[in-house]
């Protein structure tokens, strides 16, 4: 038998059908589903007169719309304010009770961001393939799981059948060997990536991350890297499988328990690309020379060190790289050769899928402990990825630390990575974002992202303009 | 689902690169629960000068006249012509239902964002990958002509120019089937019933943990 990666192998565990014109059938493990793409696939359901294929492969939560103001959060679905939200997330309510669908509402402790919430929860196991309609359902692939967004036909698909149909991705390796730096996180390697390899580098693979780098990281790190493996273009990013991945799960609620547990583990120690492997590309990083990044313009592969200046557009690689620079530069309000450090912040934002665990939380609050947020700072604000990431870091005593400096300590939700609920950036704003996209418009008409990893935008929100955190 | 088979129609130019799905169609519409309504607010912040809300009525809104899609010789175009990286970002399917109810059937670029290309074959929308420098050349014609019209055959995978000659495209065949019959997906998976249960079956044994009940 040929050597396979590990994408090769949770392909193969999965296929139940290659039809004659090579589409393929893929059996689908898991389903997490929040209100936003999730009601019209309900209703396609309930149009055709169709059950859910296997009800307990589909687990829901809201958290897109949910406010994450504590007064408004209160009342529940009743206290949000915009009519359009409340229906969204009371529309979830009712498909999940009308279909059976097990649903952390928005009164449970364990409600969150899917992505945040089905790890935590042990509802993402390693080795299934998961699915959301959201394009950040990457982040499970930390845990070997083979995890990428679709769309919402697709989800009324899976709902109906548990299959997807699908064509074979091509396989790369992101390899980063060495040692990061102190102050350099894993948002940094995945920024750096995508400078690198740009935002289309990935589409048509599914990127597997290897190398030191990610051995030696946490789970919550390997979360963050695998969250933007979309924004690399690849649907997939994963990580192999090692004693980390297992540890984590141990005692995780929906955890295989007892005898199953062990042959669970048996199974998931064989996730790993075989050493032989071939991969149709390869990439390689120096995890050394990683300094902590910036995104300075509206896509995620305009990012830089902090150490650098802005690119001059003469420095493009060709004319649409230059026309897209320019347009950049003029919905920022920046100009060429500006040094990042010279970038005044008018908000600080922290959480996110990719940075709002408790790790993220802790490297925050360790840069914040015993300083301010500098008075030309509008707003700073945090917003844990779920109940319960909120509830440990209380425990810890994060949340005075944060409040203490300045910080909004908020509820769970997605909040102002995509500004859906009331949390947004006014026009012309620059905010320091421990999002995922810099799009224009993305947390606010107008408004100006600027990606970076929970430490840097919390030493951003004390400097009031972006400075280096090693050393701050 | 509407069914693509040969279309003829007024081409629009969309000169930029990495088109993301919020562009195509922001964030606020998303909370509609329908799969209807978008068209008016496809390019929401690059057609309208004001910020646009959900349930508006956009005829009163101040229209943005350098944007591309507003000029007059552009109106009731059906191809989109677009760069790399087209449909770049969030998964939303609003994005093609947004250009499906705004009028377009095809757009053309020299990549696709994987999600997006994936999700515009659900909804009878064509998506075709043409080489930079044919697309390069669209472009050019596109512009110099009022009026260009492009032919997009999905049968004999070309898309033909007004001089009469034809660009070849790649199409999967399983999705270009789907398409030209206007098929829907779910049916003819539900025809393979018998293997996802024989996988299940086979599958529960190899992974049981996978089939736990969830309470
Ligand atoms: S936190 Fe942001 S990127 Fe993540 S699921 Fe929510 S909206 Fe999407």
């Amino acid at each position: 038998m040929s050597a396979k990666t590990l994408y090769d192998k949770l392909w193969d565990d999965h296929l139940v059908k290659q039809r004659d014109d090579g589409s393929c059938l893929i059996y689908i493990d898991r389903q997490l589903l929040h209100e936003v793409t999730s009601p019209q696939a309900f209703d396609g359901l309930k149009l055709a007169k169709r059950q859910p294929w296997r009800l307990d492969a589909n687990i829901a939560t809201p958290d897109h719309n949910v406010p994450t103001d504590k007064a408004e959060r209160s009342q529940g679905i009743a206290g949000i304010k915009d009519e359009t939200s409340r229906i969204q997330v009371q529309t979830l309510d009712d498909n999940c009770k009308e279909f059976g669908v097990v649903e952390f509402d928005i009164f449970d402790e364990r409600q969150g961001i899917v992505h945040v919430v089905g790890p935590e929860q042990g509802l993402t196991l390693p080795g299934m393939t998961v699915v959301c309609g959201d394009s950040h359902t990457a982040t499970h692939g930390a845990f070997a799981c083979l995890a990428h967004g679709i769309g919402t036909s697709e989800v009324e698909h899976v709902l109906a059948t548990q299959c997807l149909v699908q064509k074979k991705s091509k396989n790369m390796l992101v390899k980063v060997d060495g040692v990061l730096g102190e102050g350099v996180t894993a948002k940094d390697v995945v920024l750096a990536i995508i400078g690198k390899i740009g935002t289309a580098g990935g589409t048509g693979y599914a990127i597997e991350f290897g190398g030191q780098v990610f051995r030696d990281m946490s789970m919550e790190g390997r979360m963050t890297v695998c969250n933007m493996a979309i924004e690399a273009g690849a649907r997939v990013g994963m990580v192999a499988v090692d004693e980390k991945t297992i540890a984590y799960f141990k005692d995780k609620p929906f955890a295989p328990k007892a005898e199953q547990w062990d042959a669970a583990v048996a199974y998931w120690q064989g996730l790993t690309s075989d050493a032989d492997a071939q991969f149709d590309a390869v990439v390689e990083l120096d995890g050394n020379a990683i300094e902590p990044q910036v995104s300075w313009g509206t896509s995620p592969e305009m990012v830089l060190p902090i150490s650098a200046k802005l690119p001059t557009l003469d420095s493009a690689n060709d004319a649409v790289q230059r026309s897209s620079w320019q347009r950049a530069y003029q919905y920022m309000g920046l100009t060429p050769e500006q040094a990042i450090t010279d970038i005044k912040l008018d908000r600080v934002f922290i959480g996110s899928c990719t940075n709002s665990r408790i790790e993220d939380l802790r490297s925050a609050a360790a840069v914040i402990k015993g300083r301010k947020v500098a008075n030309t700072v509008k707003q700073a604000m945090v917003v844990a990825g779920s109940g319960l990431v909120k509830k440990q870091a209380e425990a810890e005593g994060l949340d005075k630390i944060f409040t203490e400096a300045g910080f909004e300590w908020r509820e769970p939700g997605c909040s102002m990575c995509l500004a859906m609920n009331a949390d947004k950036l006014l026009s012309g704003e620059h905010c320091a974002s421990t999002s995922n996209r810099n799009f224009e418009g993305r947390q606010g008409n107008g408004g100006r992202t600027h990606l970076v990893s929970p430490a840097m935008a919390a030493a951003a929100a004390i400097a009031g303009h972006f400075v280096d955190v090693r050393g701050f | 689902m509407q069914a693509f088979t040969v279309l003829t129609g007024l081409v629009a130019p969309l000169d930029r690169a990495n088109v993301d799905t919020d562009q195509i169609i922001p964030k606020q519409f998303l909370k509609s629960i329908k799969r209807i309504g978008f068209g008016v607010n496809l390019f929401d912040e690059w057609r309208y000068l004001d910020e646009g809300y959900p349930n508006q009525d956009c005829s009163k809104r101040p229209i943005n006249t350098e944007f591309v899609l507003n000029q007059a010789r552009y109106q009731g175009a059906q191809v989109l012509l677009a760069r790399q990286n087209f449909g770049c970002g969030s998964s939303r399917e609003h994005a093609p239902w947004a250009l499906d109810e705004y009028g377009f059937r095809a757009v053309i670029a020299p990549s696709f964002a994987d999600i997006f290309f994936n999700n515009c074959f659900k909804n009878g929308l064509l998506p075709v990958v043409l080489s930079e420098e044919q697309v390069d050349i669209l472009f050019k014609e596109c512009e110099a002509n009022e009026g260009y019209q492009l032919t997009v055959d999905l049968a004999k995978q070309q898309v033909i120019r007004p001089n009469g000659e034809a660009f070849s495209f790649e199409v999967d065949a399983f999705r270009r089937h789907c398409l030209l019959n206007g098929l829907d997906d779910i049916g003819l998976t539900l025809q393979a019933a018998e293997d996802i249960r024989a996988f299940e079956a086979k599958a529960k044994v190899a992974r049981p943990w996978v089939f736990n009940a969830l309470r």
